[in-house]
């Protein structure tokens, strides 16, 4: 059953939630995108924020956003400790294809059980004043809780990407993906400039994570719905672009939506996998990837 | 015509904006040894992976032995008699040396191999190229020699006509560099033609009956090997480097 | 080992295997076997493509499920005996390997992993909205009323599951040391320098998943009947991916017997620990194996056996 109503909040609904998948994503992009690590648990960080949030939330009335930002450091140093641990044990060797993926696999693992043995499968949530409002435009209705996240997450892709083209670190990062060579002869250690890349994508899942829970409940297992989300997103947008990753997102996150409105919502996880598949098949190199 | 072995026409490969290979042409007969030269960089390696098909090229055709092959995959011209090294080996690690050489007998060579007689053949190709005493090492712990001489066993193992040679002799030592020579010969003798590419340029010399000179994706020069080294234009192209 | 001492010892396993069930004993051990021997044939198919030709492949609950919801929808349909259900199961299973195989295999190992995880997900959501197979719902399965001459119909799948997981190995014994399993392994050292040598690699990678996902649509034939309740969360459970992948890896994915040494020592000691402490705490537990293990001992169980023997052997 069609009606405009429909369609426009399905759109808008859905550029909100491509906006968030964006911040989802692009620990993603930097991880595999520059640096060719498959963490495949990228997702399982993002609810390891989730939960951070919501302990912290429930416990000391914090907000959401703030409690991300002021996680992200820790994260950072997990991320680049667990980097080192991969650098000394597959990067070095050679070994990364079946193993790395292998371990990144047992860690995503790892991750959700233990929530589930700590935390049980209840769903969590956080409370804060603008969940629960809604604007409304015309026919259109915008919740803040949606809102929210979407602001947050474009202020975070455009300030990484503003990172990675404006500062030296930044730039090695977008170097150290394609010539380790000259990175060497800048003077800065490849090893060192992929271990603080891997920081800062882990990082970024405190913030999401902090979204994620701000737009709905969250449970141990609702990663997994991610994985595939995200891999769609950086392969289709190209690996290693940022702008590509953000249009990605968005349209991966409107295609959802759609779905979701006109087919019903047990479809939706298929459209960012089925996604994934069709670009796999027919444009490996997604819409702005490098060769 | 139905000499030529190899027969190279109109080759131009592109990545992205950048032309590796513009309009190459090359021949080669049956048994002929031909050097390859060119600075680094001139589009000799991308050359040899459109020749054995490891990328395909955009326009031109490559023609082995008479029979068209240039949208065929690399298997099947390995089955048909084209060979090739690396640059940098890649021995199979996970297997001894000798176990190497059955994977070429047992599929390229698959209608010219004896098949019972697999590790025999093997074992006498390892004993022409003096790696009898390392049969059954573990492929990734030769000496550097050792691993070039595994690249061209496994080429030989594949019972090629044409064998491309990329840059075996880089970085070895003056004798180093006789034992790869000798073991080339002794392929071409054989009956193997031979395109050598290297920047030993003595090896060359002693090696080629002919010299083609690549820079910059265009085949600037294709002759007697003596002629080619005093010819200006090919100086200039190295020196200017 | 030679030839014949394997399947002297095939045999004997067989024969002790009815014999168990002529035996007194809890019905227990048997669903404890079942559990165990399923787990085997999943490693042993998933060693196939991951171990002998170097694809890690992580939508192995998919193959499971799809053998198991073949086998649903043919007996609902057709009420056809087990033998053809699995039969049937390892046809739909082997040709969507095939297809599967077939749209990703030309792109690199990391394209391919994930792509097998968007797949397993894309027919897990099919399966959710199929209502003929009881869709999100789930579906009641009755169990088998002939168990040939067994007292339990539990021994009868025992024995068939026996069976198949001795066929399974018996196979991917075979593969590794034919010229096609030498072939796999040349494309798992170097895929370009194998494709150079004359190897079809395509050709054999698409065998490769076709053999795999054939098997593993066969491990998951009979799981309806020993559930009794199928439904889209149970049969895709990541729990059986997870195993998949961890039995080879920590038993050693370069030989056939590998896969067996990791199913059986990791499926003993999860039931050790679901009967005595919980099963949540398995989960754990592989996760952790597996980690350690391929940080740590990327060869698995084979390849420390295999250092140690060459330290004491000198």
């Amino acid at each position: 059953m069609f009606s405009f109503d429909l369609l426009a909040n399905g759109l808008v609904a859905g550029i909100l939630l491509g906006g968030f998948y964006a911040a989802v994503a692009i620990g993603l992009a930097i991880a595999f995108g520059q640096l060719d690590i498959v963490n495949i648990a990228h997702p399982a960080f993002v609810i390891v924020g989730s939960y951070i949030a919501w302990i912290l939330n429930s416990r000391l009335g914090l907000d959401p956003v703030l409690i991300g930002v002021m996680v992200a450091p820790v994260f950072f140093f997990v991320g680049a400790a667990i980097y080192r641990v991969y650098y000394a044990a597959f990067e070095r060797t050679g070994q990364e294809s079946l193993s790395g993926l292998a371990f990144f696999f047992g860690v995503m693992f790892i991750i959700e059980v233990l929530l589930i043995l700590v935390y049980g499968v209840d769903y969590r949530l956080v409370n804060a004043g603008y969940i629960g409002e809604t604007i409304e435009i015309g026919v259109v209705g915008i919740p803040l809780r949606m809102l929210v996240p979407f602001l947050v997450a474009a202020a975070l892709t455009a300030g990484i990407y503003l990172y990675l083209s404006r500062t030296f670190m930044g730039r090695a990062i977008l170097a150290v993906a394609q010539d380790r060579l000259a990175l060497q002869l800048m003077g800065a250690d490849p090893v060192r400039v992929k271990q603080f890349a891997f920081g800062l994508a882990i990082a970024t899942t405190a913030v999401a994570g902090a979204l994620l829970i701000i737009i709905g409940p969250v449970e141990p297992s609702v990663g997994r719905q991610y994985i595939g989300r995200v891999f769609a997103i950086v392969v289709l947008g190209g690996m290693g672009s940022i702008p590509g990753m953000f249009i990605a997102a968005m349209i991966l996150g409107i295609a959802e939506s759609l779905v979701a409105s006109f087919m019903g919502p047990s479809w939706a996880p298929a459209v960012a996998f089925g996604l994934l598949l069709l670009t796999l098949a027919v444009r490996p190199s997604g819409l702005f990837g490098r060769q | 015509m139905s000499q030529m072995v190899l027969r190279v026409e109109g080759i131009t490969k592109r990545f992205g904006g950048f032309v590796a290979l513009d309009s190459v042409a090359l021949t080669l007969a049956a048994g002929e040894r031909l050097g390859l030269i060119g600075p680094n960089g001139s589009g000799k390696t991308t050359l040899i992976n459109c020749i054995s098909g490891a990328l395909v090229n955009d326009e031109g055709t490559i023609e082995f032995e008479g029979r068209d092959v240039t949208r065929m995959p690399p298997h099947r011209r390995a089955r048909l008699g084209v060979a090739r090294t690396f640059q940098i080996p890649k021995p199979f690690r996970s297997m001894s040396v000798l176990e190497n050489l059955r994977v070429p007998l047992e599929y390229a060579a698959w209608s010219r191999a004896e098949h019972r007689r697999i590790t025999d053949e093997a074992m006498e190709m390892l004993e022409l190229m003096g790696l009898k005493h390392c049969a059954g090492a573990s492929s990734g712990s030769l000496t550097q020699v050792d691993m070039r001489k595994l690249e061209l066993a496994r080429a030989l193992a594949a019972k090629p006509r044409l064998l491309v040679s990329d840059e075996a002799m880089a970085g070895l030592s003056s004798s180093e560099v006789d034992e790869i020579l000798e073991t080339l010969f002794a392929l071409n003798r054989r009956g193997v033609a031979v395109i050598m590419i290297e920047h030993v340029m003595r090896a060359v010399m002693k090696f080629s009956e002919r010299v083609a000179v690549l820079v910059a994706g265009r085949k600037i020069a294709d002759g007697n090997p003596q002629a080619i080294v005093a010819d200006p234009n090919v100086i200039k192209a190295y020196l200017g480097e | 080992m030679k030839i014949s001492a394997f399947w002297v010892c095939v045999v004997l396993i067989f024969l002790a295997g009815l014999g168990l069930t002529h035996a007194a004993v809890n019905p227990y051990y048997f669903n404890a076997l079942y559990v165990i021997l399923q787990a085997t044939i999943m490693a042993v198919a998933w060693n196939i493509l991951g171990g002998f030709t170097g694809y890690v492949n992580f939508g192995s609950a998919a193959f499971f499920a799809v053998g198991a919801y073949t086998a649903i929808a043919l007996d609902k349909a057709l009420g056809l005996p087990l033998p053809f259900l699995i039969m049937a199961a390892a046809l739909v299973c082997g040709l969507i390997g095939l297809g599967v195989g077939y749209l990703t295999l030309r792109l690199k190992g990391v394209y391919f992993a994930i792509a097998t995880l968007a797949m397993a997900i894309v027919i897990e959501t099919f399966v959710n909205n199929w209502s003929y197979v009881g869709g999100a719902r789930g579906v009641y399965i009755l169990t088998p009323e002939k168990h040939l001459w067994f007292d339990h119909y539990i021994e009868m799948l025992f024995v068939v599951m026996l069976g198949l997981a001795l066929a399974a190995v018996a196979i991917s014994r075979k593969l590794n040391s034919s010229r096609l399993g030498r072939g796999l392994a040349a494309i798992r050292d170097d895929e370009l320098a194998a494709e150079c040598a004359g190897v079809p690699t395509l050709r054999l990678k698409l065998v490769s998943t076709t053999v795999m996902g054939a098997m593993m649509g066969v491990a998951g034939a009979p799981y309806p009947f020993f559930v009794t309740f199928v439904d889209p969360i149970s049969a895709f459970n990541l729990f059986v991916a997870v195993n998949a992948i961890a039995m080879p890896m920590i038993g050693g994915t370069a030989h056939w017997i590998g896969p067996v040494i990791g199913a059986l020592l990791v499926g003993s000691l999860q039931e050790i620990i679901t009967v005595t402490i919980s099963s949540e705490l398995n989960v754990l537990l592989v996760g952790i194996m597996l980690v350690l293990f391929i940080t740590l001992a990327p060869q698995g169980i084979v390849g420390l056996a295999q250092k140690l023997r060459r330290r004491f052997f000198r």
